[in-house]
This record gives structure tokens, C-alpha cells and sequence, in this order.
């Protein structure tokens, strides 16, 4: 669990996230929507003290992030994984040593050990015949996928996805948002996403915080976040003509029961 | 004042790439990879324009010295002093701020640009060290290839002269051999040693601070290649007043 009590950031005078508190659940999928622009990014940063934050708190299961202390914070970011809009993946390296990096880099386990391990990742995100190629040979989905197996290789208590459907087909992106929900119920991950894809919310929403101008506006879940009178809401979910007409069926449908 | 703030944040970066040791296993691999990047890599061009530059310098003496009473044995000496103390050591190394500066920066900044050093650090590795640190070892053998260009120069200097009748290969020979100090040999790895460290960190910097997307990292490049060679320029002046004044 993630726990983030009253922070802020700001850039140049220009807060960009406004005394924002927030506890993400474990084994849950919790998904940070808002319009381009609204501070998801620069809050996931806050949250992997890739930024520092000006004020306020991070807590990971109890115990407060310092980003000044370096063990704790070398400790802790061993158990996070973390997918990235564009992948994130090392142009230098094929997808096996990709996927490898982290085991290398911290664990002391042998070369078959890890190569074993890596292959069980690559099974587990559905991936065939790409050991051996490197990222500019693979398709988006194929990177993504890859970006996931190497979050999970050593097997995380926190993983982070920003906008990890982000430049693919709306199938290919289910599909990515379904197996990072099924990875977060299997492994008990705390999942934080960021996205403003309606079909993600809908799809994998668990928990969803709303964020307007860095301002955490609203909280609920995806069956929730549907119902809401809310205008700002309603404004952002119903951006679509797909999903109002969704949401005139469900009117339609409701009035004639 | 932004100045100020650069030098500033360029020393952080040092301090951090000597804090935080990648694991040791990766960090060989890195550096050999480096060497092979930078060092071996860039054996040819230092060849072909050390042979060329000596060639240059032994031809343009041999034309300026027209007085039948100087020594035959000028063209070699003139020569030698201008490759050993100055052509090979500063001006290879401002090619080599080129070739291998541009190369440094443009790596690092598309690593920056595609958040490969985001996940370097969201996986708890001091990226500084890990990018950085291998580039400042394998240049520790950038003296090698500052060697291959003074033999080099040297060799395309007596070859220019001999061959083209400006000198005989006597006459070359003694100049290479007139008023030798070992001393000069020292300067010119001293200034080696200075301009391979800033050749790995300057090119480093610019490609860790860049901000944007890939134009930005070809303006990154040509800022770096602006930089670096000022300040290989720089600390020529400073150490020559130094050691040879």
C-alpha cells in the first residue's frame, strides 16, 4: 500500500500538484486519470522520488519515503518496477538481456538461474521467438510487454505504468491492461497507473483518483466514476460519442425498466 | 549567474560518478565496451589524420625555410616539436571532441530523451556512475592513442620530406633526435591525461542535462563538441604557461 499525504510540487512558482493525499491499494489497480496536462505524470514521479517534492508525505506500506536516505530509498526501489510510456527499454541490449538487467544488477544469482527467471517472465507476458531481438525489431505491444516482464522480474511489491497503452491499437491495449491486472492480483502488487484512456478506467480501474490541474478532485471506482453527477467528471468520461452513447443507452434502458 | 550554475552542477556530476558503484561484474563489461567504442573505435581517424598533419608540417617547414645556412635537420626537429608538443595531443584531441564527444552526448541524451536513465534510476542505480564512470576508464588509454599520433605525425613527416626531396633521411633522423627532453614527453601526457578526462565528462554532461526530444539531442551534440573543445583549448594555454613557460 501507498499512502500519500497533502503533497505539492511546483515548477518555477507554477504548482503543478496541489496538496494531494491518496492511498493506493495492494493487489489493487489504481488508475490516476485527468486531462493531459492535469499533473499524473509529474505525481508519479513524486511518488519514484524521480522529483522531490515540496511538501507533504510519501509512505510505502507504513515506512515514509526520504529520498536523502540512501540505503533506504536503494532498498526500496529494488522492489519497484516500473513501465514506462515509451517502453524504457535498453536500445543496447536484446530483449533476454533487458529483461535480465535488474537480476543482474541485484541479484546474486547464477547465469542459467536469471536466464531461467527470464524466461518465466517472457511466458508469463506472452511473449515467443523475441529473445534474441533487439527493441527497434519488435512492435509497440511486443515493447510493452517486455517493459513488463522486466517490472516484474524480481518480483515487485510496487509497480508503476505510465500510460502504458499509450500508441496502440485499441485491442492490443486491452490486452496490455488486462495483463497488468492480472499480474497485480497474482504477484499482491501495490499497481499505480497513470492514464486518461476510458477504456482503461473501465476496463482495470479498481480505484481511480481524478486529477484536475493537479488538484485531486475526485475518488471511486470504475462502476462509480460511470454513475457520477459530477460535471467535471461527466465531462472527461463523456468526451467520446462512444461513451455517450453508451451513457444514453444506460439512460434509455433505465427509464424503460 | 547560468554559468555559474553549470559548473556547479558539473562538478555534482563528478562527485556522484564516484559514489555508488554499479555492481562490479556490469561495470567490466561496460568499460570494455567503452574502450572499444572510443579507443578502438577511433584508431583510423587518428591515424589518418595524424599521418596527414605530419606530412603537412614537415612539407610547410621545409617551404618556409629557404635560407641555405639553416641545418638540414630543421625539417626533422620543427617536426617533431610541433606533432609531439602540439598536433597530437591538442588537435587530435579536438577531433576526437567531435567524433568522440558528439558520440558520448548523443548516446547519453537519447538514453535521457527515451527514459532509459528514468528507469536506470527507478531501478536504484546511480546512473551517473553507470553511464559515466566506464567513459572516464576506458579514456584512461586515450594516452595510446595520443602515442599512435606522434608516431604517426612523425612517420608522415619523414615520409613527406624524404620522399618529396625536402630532406634526406639522415638529416630527418638527426632532427627527430636534436635536443630531445624528456620532460616535453611528460607535458604532453599530462595535457593527455586532462583533455581524456574532459572529453569523457564534458560530452557526459551535455547529454545528461538535455531537456526535449531529438532535435535537442543533435543541439546537445553541437553545444558539447562547442564546449569541449574550448576548454581542451583552455586548459592547453593554462597548462603550457605552466610547465613550459
Amino acid at each position: 500500500m501507498i499512502t500519500v499525504n497533502k503533497i505539492s510540487k511546483s515548477f518555477d512558482d507554477v504548482k503543478i500538484i496541489n496538496d494531494v493525499s491518496a492511498v493506493f491499494d495492494k493487489g489493487k489497480t489504481n488508475l490516476i486519470i485527468g486531462q493531459s496536462g492535469s499533473g499524473k505524470t509529474v505525481l508519479m514521479k513524486c511518488l519514484l522520488g524521480l522529483l522531490d517534492i515540496d511538501n507533504g508525505e510519501i509512505l510505502y506500506d507504513g515506512k515514509k519515503f526520504d529520498k536523502d536516505n540512501i540505503s533506504t530509498i536503494s532498498n526500496l526501489r529494488k522492489k519497484i518496477g516500473m513501465v514506462f510510456q515509451g517502453s524504457a527499454l535498453f536500445d543496447s541490449m536484446n530483449v533476454l538481456d533487458n529483461i535480465i538487467f535488474p537480476l543482474r544488477m541485484f541479484s546474486d544469482k547464477t547465469d542459467s538461474e536469471m536466464i531461467s527467471r527470464a524466461k518465466e517472465v517472457i511466458k508469463r507476458v506472452d511473449l515467443k521467438d523475441v529473445d534474441s531481438k533487439f527493441p527497434s525489431e519488435i512492435s509497440g505491444g511486443m515493447k510493452k510487454r517486455v517493459a513488463i516482464a522486466r517490472a516484474i522480474v524480481l518480483n515487485p511489491k510496487y509497480l508503476f505504468c505510465d500510460e502504458p497503452n499509450s500508441g496502440l491499437d485499441p485491442k492490443t491495449a486491452i490486452i496490455i491492461d488486462k495483463l497488468i491486472q492480472e499480474i497485480t492480483v497474482e504477484y499482491g502488487i501495490t499497481t499505480v497507473i497513470n492514464t486518461h484512456d476510458m477504456n482503461s478506467v473501465m476496463e482495470i480501474g479498481d480505484k481511480i483518483i481524478f486529477l484536475v490541474e493537479g488538484k485531486k478532485i475526485w475518488e471511486g471506482t470504475n462502476q462509480e466514476i460511470l454513475n457520477t453527477d459530477d460535471k467535471m467528471i461527466n465531462d472527461f468520461v463523456y468526451s467520446s460519442e462512444l461513451f455517450k452513447k453508451v451513457k444514453l443507452t444506460q439512460k434509455k434502458s433505465t427509464d424503460l425498466s | 549567474m547560468k554559468f555559474f550554475f553549470h559548473i556547479g552542477r558539473y562538478f555534482l556530476m563528478i562527485k556522484y560518478t564516484f559514489t555508488k558503484f554499479t555492481k562490479w561484474s556490469v561495470l567490466k563489461k561496460l568499460i570494455f565496451q567503452e574502450i572499444d567504442d572510443l579507443i578502438i573505435g577511433s584508431i583510423g581517424i587518428v591515424a589518418f589524420m595524424s599521418f596527414l598533419i605530419g606530412g603537412v608540417v614537415a612539407i610547410q617547414t621545409a617551404l618556409a625555410i629557404e635560407n641555405p645556412l639553416l641545418p638540414g635537420n630543421l625539417i626533422g626537429f620543427a617536426t617533431r616539436q610541433s606533432v609531439v608538443l602540439e598536433f597530437a595531443p591538442t588537435l587530435i584531441s579536438i577531433i576526437m571532441a567531435g567524433k568522440v564527444g558528439s558520440f558520448i552526448t548523443s548516446s547519453i541524451g537519447t538514453m535521457r530523451v527515451t527514459e532509459q536513465i528514468d528507469a536506470l534510476e527507478v531501478m536504484g542505480i546511480n546512473s551517473f556512475n553507470y553511464l559515466i564512470f566506464p567513459k572516464i576508464i576506458s579514456l584512461l588509454l586515450y594516452p595510446f592513442l595520443i602515442t599512435l599520433a606522434m608516431f604517426l605525425g612523425i612517420l608522415g613527416g619523414y615520409i613527406a620530406s624524404v620522399y618529396a626531396g625536402f630532406s634526406t633521411s639522415f638529416d630527418f633522423i638527426q632532427g627527430i633526435q636534436l635536443d630531445f627532453k624528456v620532460f616535453h614527453i611528460i607535458y604532453t601526457y599530462i595535457k593527455t591525461i586532462l583533455f581524456a578526462f574532459v572529453l569523457a565528462t564534458i560530452p557526459s554532461y551535455h547529454g545528461f542535462f538535455m531537456k526535449g526530444g531529438a532535435l535537442e539531442v543533435g543541439k546537445a551534440s553541437n553545444v558539447s563538441f562547442v564546449w569541449t573543445s574550448s576548454v581542451i583549448i583552455i586548459i592547453n594555454f593554462i597548462v603550457t604557461q605552466l610547465l613550459l613557460a
